[in-house]
């Protein structure tokens, strides 16, 4: 599991199509037209997993792309955060919407207590820290 | 009244370039495109590892995009190296094609905002296209094009969005007028763009929230309206910050979905936060803080701003610049080349020619593909009525713009399917019954004025039904399937399942004949001639293969066919040969060697026979006796018109060519200085040459007429007819024989002459 990917291994789907799977464990050969006209494909079926990510964090920090393998490291740990949680996160971190910084230190808190999201909530923590420096908890509407 | 205005400004003012604004170069109202005196100078100061001074400003002055760019982008065992090395050699690196890409790229992502600003300033357009050329992170270029309408009509998205992907668009974006419509939309055009071929990648730009759920439900493939700005008040007034972007980013690639953010000169000028700083130096941070958030590519190049920039002096080339920089930062580029910067066309065109010969990830981040009042962002630097222009550019240049011609078979075929595809997916899901007429209407409409289609009040109730029903990508793949649609229902399972992987979330990913290609695996090795990319011979086939194009073959079977109408009547006989004659009043008409023997219409369409006779006639009126005879040595006008005129009792001949082009001579003139001379033959008509054969008579008087004027309003004849003139003349010459004697004709029409 432990074996960093590289741009050797780049196209996954081409090179290791044997390790490409979506959230159901499906491979992709498996998600054909007919299994999706059966009801055997859901959408989480087709979306990508952390795994997916951290290889592709792998092969871009291979090929000399450091910040895009760090946001592709941090997107693993969202995979798994539904999507109302993250428009809910998203939405605090724009400007005025928490009055202090008590929201954002929450959410950060969720994120790495419900989803291990280590790096995210760092990061929701980082942006606290920044906006009450540069004052931006202050009414905007 | 005194004249009091030379009468050419007016002309001027009434060129389309006068309806641009234009704006002086004001630094401290934001008006500067490279430089102001209020850029700071790039330094940096690293202490234990951290960034704790940044272009001139102290930690803890940073605001937040200083703080977001100090952490996330500088890497600080590069920085102090690149900052050290002169701006001015650097840039030179940027230029020097033995310089490998790979280590300009360590050096930027040591470099502050304003060093970055400050090296690319050294350069002039053409080094800064150069720079880009080489600079670009995937080697093949490609190209995006927009899909929206004015009536956000999803059969007309559907119908359009097939061109789109036929034309080869690796990206098409669509937008609505009316918000709610999102989902009717994206529905269209995803159905639209599986027709044809599987792969492209689609987004459906609106409220970030909304885009990312449609992209959750698996109808978009990509997203780019993530922006940000170069100063902070602009960012919050924009109503988010660099974290809540970097957050919407992670959160784009935690679902596997290609994303890249937008940012451009202008934007912070148009918000009213410039804080007195050049367009270069806001955007370079912006791009800084884009690599920063880790994003794979950035949508720069002034976009929404490009207007506004494109009126200061050196505007245009700080769009350039601006992009140099995204890549030289290693990001994707879709460089811009979008919102419609200009009135005049010869801006646009120069606009485009640099993205087009140096290629770029994605040459246009936004080509209309449909009509300008359709486009529902705004219209283009590019739109569908200028499509065939581009086209032509590529074939010009020998430039791949990442489009393909399409055949208006084809094209037809496409728009049906289109149609078809989402009409059966409206039914299959109880979203609406499009009658044979709405069809009709679309298939065959270049824009939404032209159909009888839905209203976008229809529109948003099915675009409402599309989201409160939840439904999905898989549903409307599994409704195309059910309707007979299989090949689209595949192409588009084959685009829901490239997020599976993730591969498309790599640099400049794009997909190219069912292979993702990227910055990873089509990396830009541009190493001076004959490397970097290269057209394919199969390639350059198609980029040549626009419609409508000469033949030689086509040329001479219309010419045939003609001439089957006309032959029958005209007899042009030889009598032998052709002798000097004796009469003053003579007046000897010299036809070339295909005259009505091969060739039957001059470029402006006169059959020979009507222009024999007009001059025939013209000369008789001048009171000249005309005499017909036939060069069989030469085909060249001046030599028909001298040959002509040494056989002709007065000494003044007239030569004719088949195509039109005449002249009258004179025996003791030199070839090329003759009396008159008719090059003009597309506009030359019927009485031009009759007034000709007058002159040529009274030329035989010895007197000196009024020259006959073929009036031209600048008709770039050359353009027009040339080709076909190359293939009609060689006709003439490959008739003519060396030291042919001339031969006396005997001409006789078909009806009598009065």
């Amino acid at each position: 599991m432990s074996r960093k990917f590289g741009v050797a291994d780049y196209p996954l789907a081409e090179k290791r199509p044997e390790l490409v799977k979506g959230k159901g464990g499906k491979a992709l050969d498996d998600i054909t037209l007919e299994a999706v006209n059966r009801f055997e494909v859901s959408m989480s079926d087709l979306s990508i997993t952390a795994e997916a990510l951290v290889r592709q964090a792998d092969v871009a920090r291979d090929a000399g792309r450091v910040t895009l393998a760090s946001n592709f490291e941090r997107a693993a740990e969202l995979c798994d955060v539904p999507q109302d949680e993250i428009m809910r996160i998203y939405e605090l971190l724009r400007p005025g919407r928490a009055r202090d910084k008590g929201p954002l230190l929450e959410a950060a808190r969720t994120l790495r207590e419900t989803y291990g999201a280590e790096r995210m909530a760092a990061f929701v923590e980082e942006a606290a820290a920044v906006y009450e420096r540069r004052g931006l908890f202050r009414f905007r509407f | 009244m005194a004249a009091n205005r030379w009468r050419r400004f007016a002309d001027w003012d009434d060129r389309p370039l006068r309806l641009d604004r234009f704006a002086i170069e004001d630094a401290e109202n934001g008006f500067a495109a490279f430089r102001s005196p209020h850029d700071p100078k790039p330094s940096i100061a690293i202490e234990g590892g951290r960034v704790v001074a940044l272009d001139g400003v102290a930690e803890a002055d940073f605001d937040m995009i200083d703080i977001f760019v100090a952490r996330y982008h500088l890497d600080v065992a590069v920085a102090e190296e690149a900052m050290a090395m002169p701006s001015s050699e650097i840039a030179r690196m940027l230029v020097d094609m033995n310089v490998p890409r790979t280590e300009l790229t360590r050096l930027a992502h040591g470099m502050t905002p304003a060093k970055l600003a400050e090296v690319v300033a050294e350069l002039n357009a053409m080094e800064i296209a150069f720079a880009y050329s080489k600079m670009r992170a995937r080697k093949t270029p490609g190209n995006q094009g927009h899909v929206t309408n004015a009536k956000d009509d999803p059969l007309q998205l559907a119908a359009d969005a097939a061109i789109a992907v036929a034309l080869g668009f690796d990206e098409i974006e669509t937008t609505m007028r009316v918000s709610r419509n999102a989902w009717a939309n994206a529905v269209a055009c995803c159905v639209g763009a599986s027709v044809g071929r599987a792969g492209t990648l689609f987004q459906c730009a609106s409220e970030e929230a909304e885009e990312l759920r449609i992209g959750m439900a698996g109808f978009t493939s990509y997203a780019e309206t993530v922006s940000v700005y170069g100063t902070e008040r602009a960012f919050i007034d924009g109503d988010d910050t660099p974290w809540s972007k970097a957050f919407l980013a992670t959160a784009y690639a935690s679902r596997g979905i290609k994303m890249r953010c937008t940012s451009g000169a202008g934007s912070e000028l148009l918000m009213g936060f410039h804080e007195k700083k050049s367009l270069l130096y806001l955007e370079a941070r912006c791009l800084c803080l884009q690599r920063a958030m880790g994003v794979q590519g950035t949508q720069n190049g002034g976009i929404d701003g490009a207007p506004v920039t494109a009126t200061v002096p050196g505007g245009v080339r700080e769009l350039m610049a601006e992009n140099l920089i995204a890549v030289w930062l290693d990001l994707e580029c879709a460089s811009g080349n979008d919102a419609r910067s200009t009135e005049s066309e010869i801006r646009v065109g120069a606009k485009i020619l640099p993205y087009l010969i140096g290629g770029s990830d994605l040459i246009c981040s936004g080509f209309g593909s449909i009509l300008k009042y359709d486009n529902s962002f705004n219209p283009s630097l590019l739109n569908g009525e200028e499509l065939e222009d581009y086209l032509v550019l590529q074939r010009d240049f020998e430039a791949d713009g990442g489009l393909t011609p399409i055949g208006e078979e084809r094209a037809l075929d496409l728009r049906v399917r289109a149609v078809d595809a989402i009409a059966a997916v409206f039914e299959a899901l109880d979203l609406g019954a499009p009658t044979r007429e709405m069809k009709e209407s679309v298939v065959v409409a270049s824009g939404s004025e032209e159909t009888a289609s839905y209203t976008p009040g229809e529109v948003a109730r099915i675009s409402e039904a599309i989201r409160e029903r939840r439904i999905t990508v898989l549903d409307v793949i599994r409704a195309l399937d059910a309707k007979g649609y299989r090949e689209e229902a595949e192409n588009l399972l084959y685009v829901v399942k490239l997020r599976i992987s993730g591969d498309y979330l790599q640099t400049s990913a794009v997909v190219r004949n069912g292979r993702i290609v990227s910055a990873v695996n089509d990396p830009n090795d541009y190493l001076g001639p004959g490397t970097g990319y290269r057209l394919t011979a199969a390639r350059r086939q198609e980029i040549a293969g626009i419609r409508d194009v000469l033949d030689q073959e086509t040329v001479m079977s219309q010419e045939a066919e003609f001439a089957r109408h006309v032959a029958p009547g005209l007899a042009l006989r030889g009598m032998g040969a052709a002798a000097v004659g004796s009469d003053p009043r003579e007046v000897v008409i010299g036809v070339s060697p295909a005259f009505g023997v091969k060739l039957y219409r001059t470029l402006s369409g006169i059959p020979v026979d009507d222009l024999l006779r007009a001059l025939v006639k013209g000369v008789g009126e001048g009171g000249g006796i005309p005499r017909v005879v036939r060069l069989h040595h030469t085909a060249d006008t001046s030599f028909l018109g001298l040959s002509a005129a040494r056989l002709s009792g007065s000494r003044v001949g007239i030569g004719i060519q088949s195509k039109g082009t005449a002249v009258i001579h004179h025996a003791d003139r030199l070839p090329h200085n003759n009396l008159e001379l008719f090059s003009n033959a597309p506009i030359t008509n019927i009485r031009h040459y009759q007034m000709l054969g007058y002159n040529a008579a009274r030329h035989a008087h010895g007197e000196i007429p009024e020259p006959v004027v073929v009036p031209q309003r600048g008709e770039a004849m050359g353009s027009r007819y040339h080709a076909r003139v190359a293939l009609i003349y060689a006709i003439e010459t490959s008739l003519t024989v060396d030291g042919a004697e001339p031969e006396e004709i005997s001409v006789s029409f078909e009806e009598v002459v009065a």
